[in-house]
């Protein structure tokens, strides 16, 4: 059955896409609702960066990441200049790149629902004096409920199914860094097949059932995302 | 789409006569810290003899599970001499190949010239953040760093500030980008012609750690393969020979 160690990678995982999400979700709405209603030459630029993810290899990502954020790296510079350290090997870190590589999982979604929104019921909010603000809270907000549920279930499962990255800058440290996907790979490696079973398996089931669930509740969120 | 049929048969056959034409060709299996050196001995290799050595480069624990079910490789050169020994009584490596290319040297190691001192006083010190090692439970070299570790005393204390490299080329690859500030790697990936590349290092001794002899071994697969049997000649002999010694490694 599952060990001590297992159940902290668990743990950690879920603390890991929990905070990743929390994040892509506040961050994605001001870039998706840009990108849903610019006119601006660098949508297209924009979008593309905002995909990169999808098409870039984990090994890809990992390494600039690896590389940027390292002490001889810009962001590195800038991090150790802040006191914060350098990021990789951290919790923090891995928060960076996973917002970074799921962030068109959460973007796309949301960015869909705000562009199946249309014109109409903004100018129709105008009318009746509604401040954009209040606009986007009491209008835009209810209508794209579909798109934050899309975006929601599946940035926190493609954070729970991250690998390469995590493996090229996290260092697998227990408690900090090993999430279950590298549990289950030191497993499959070590092979002690019987604990990676109960771990791959119980992946399989949990991707299951929140695909299911998303399918189940958002039987549109198919076609708008 | 007519022409996809063509084209696929076309490759089949393409592949089949290219198979009985490039016989004299040879997929190795390649312990990580084997890397560079075996680059070089494979390109001599190929020189001298005409068969050409195909390389695949990784941690031994995993070119056991893949070789275990059913990978093409022809030859391992393992970190450790377990492997092999245990493939040959699980039938599948040909008994009595199995020899030791080379003894592994392990170092400790910085990107940066002047933090690792010659008595390794700088673990004893600590001050740093992170250690880089490979992941002990599957790298010989991990292994040894953590042998070395206890034998020093100063395991539970430099414990917390371990990183693990999932074999021993990504351990060098954490240093390397500065990322950790040294760690244990091995002497073969920053030496070369007798000397050290860059940094610093201090030579890990003999006696804090068991020996990690290096054995290669002919797999089922290469049995009948005579490119196999001459490149295991060829790793006995003086080229390949002085080739591993000058990157560190003893005999």
């Amino acid at each position: 059955m599952l060990t001590a160690t297992d159940w902290s990678a668990i743990r950690l995982t879920f603390e890991l896409a929990g905070v990743t999400t929390l994040l892509l979700l506040v961050l994605g709405t001001p870039i998706a609702w840009w990108l849903a209603r610019t006119r601006s030459a660098w949508k297209g630029a924009v979008g593309a960066v905002v995909a990169l993810p999808i098409v870039l290899p984990p090994t890809v990502i990992g390494f600039y990441l690896l590389v940027a954020m390292g002490p001889n790296g810009p962001v590195g510079k800038l991090t150790e200049s802040l006191g914060l350290g350098v990021l990789p090997f951290t919790f923090a870190g891995l928060v960076v790149a996973s917002v970074f590589y799921s962030l068109p999982f959460v973007v796309q979604p949301i960015q869909n629902a705000f562009e199946a929104i249309g014109e109409r019921p903004l100018e129709a909010a105008a009318t009746l004096r509604a401040s954009p603000m209040d606009t986007f809270f009491s209008v835009v907000l209810p209508l794209a409920r579909p798109g934050y549920l899309t975006a929601t279930v599946l940035g926190f499962a493609h954070t729970v199914g991250e690998f390469g990255v995590v493996l090229m800058i996290g260092g697998n440290i227990p408690d900090k860094t090993r999430v279950v996907s590298v549990q289950i790979y030191d497993h499959v490696e070590a092979m002690d097949y019987a604990q990676a079973h109960w771990l791959a398996a119980g992946m399989v089931v949990f991707s299951f059932a929140v695909l299911l669930l998303l399918y189940t509740l958002n039987p549109t969120g198919r076609k708008r995302a | 789409m007519k022409i996809a049929p063509q084209l696929l048969a076309g490759l089949v056959l393409g592949t089949v006569f290219a198979g009985s034409a490039r016989a004299d060709e040879v997929q190795v299996a390649v312990a990580a810290n084997f890397t560079a050196p075996m680059k070089t001995i494979a390109a001599e290799f190929e020189k001298a003899t005409g068969h050409k050595a195909q390389l695949a480069f990784g941690a031994t624990g995993k070119f056991y599970a893949q070789i275990k079910n059913g990978a093409p490789f022809e030859i391992l050169l393992a970190a450790d001499d377990e492997t092999p020994a245990k493939l040959e009584r699980e039938g599948a490596a040909v008994a009595g190949t199995r020899f030791t290319y080379a003894i592994g040297q392990l170092a400790l190691w910085s990107a940066k010239p002047g933090v690792v001192d010659d008595k390794a006083e700088v673990l004893k010190k600590g001050a740093f953040n992170h250690l880089s090692i490979a992941n002990p439970k599957l790298a010989p070299y991990g292994a040894a760093a953590v042998e070395t570790l206890t034998k020093l005393g100063l395991l539970s204390t430099l414990e917390s500030k371990f990183v693990q490299g999932e074999n021993i080329a990504q351990t060098f690859q954490f240093v390397s980008t500065g990322n950790a500030e040294l760690g244990f790697v091995a002497l073969s990936q920053i030496y070369e012609d007798g000397k050290l590349k860059s940094g610093s290092a201090w030579i890990v001794p003999g006696n804090l750690h068991s020996p990690i002899r290096q054995d290669a071994v002919v797999l089922a697969k290469g049995k009948d393969n005579p490119a196999a049997a001459a490149l295991m000649e060829f790793l006995k002999g003086e080229k390949a020979r002085a080739v591993i010694k000058s990157y560190g490694y003893s005999l």
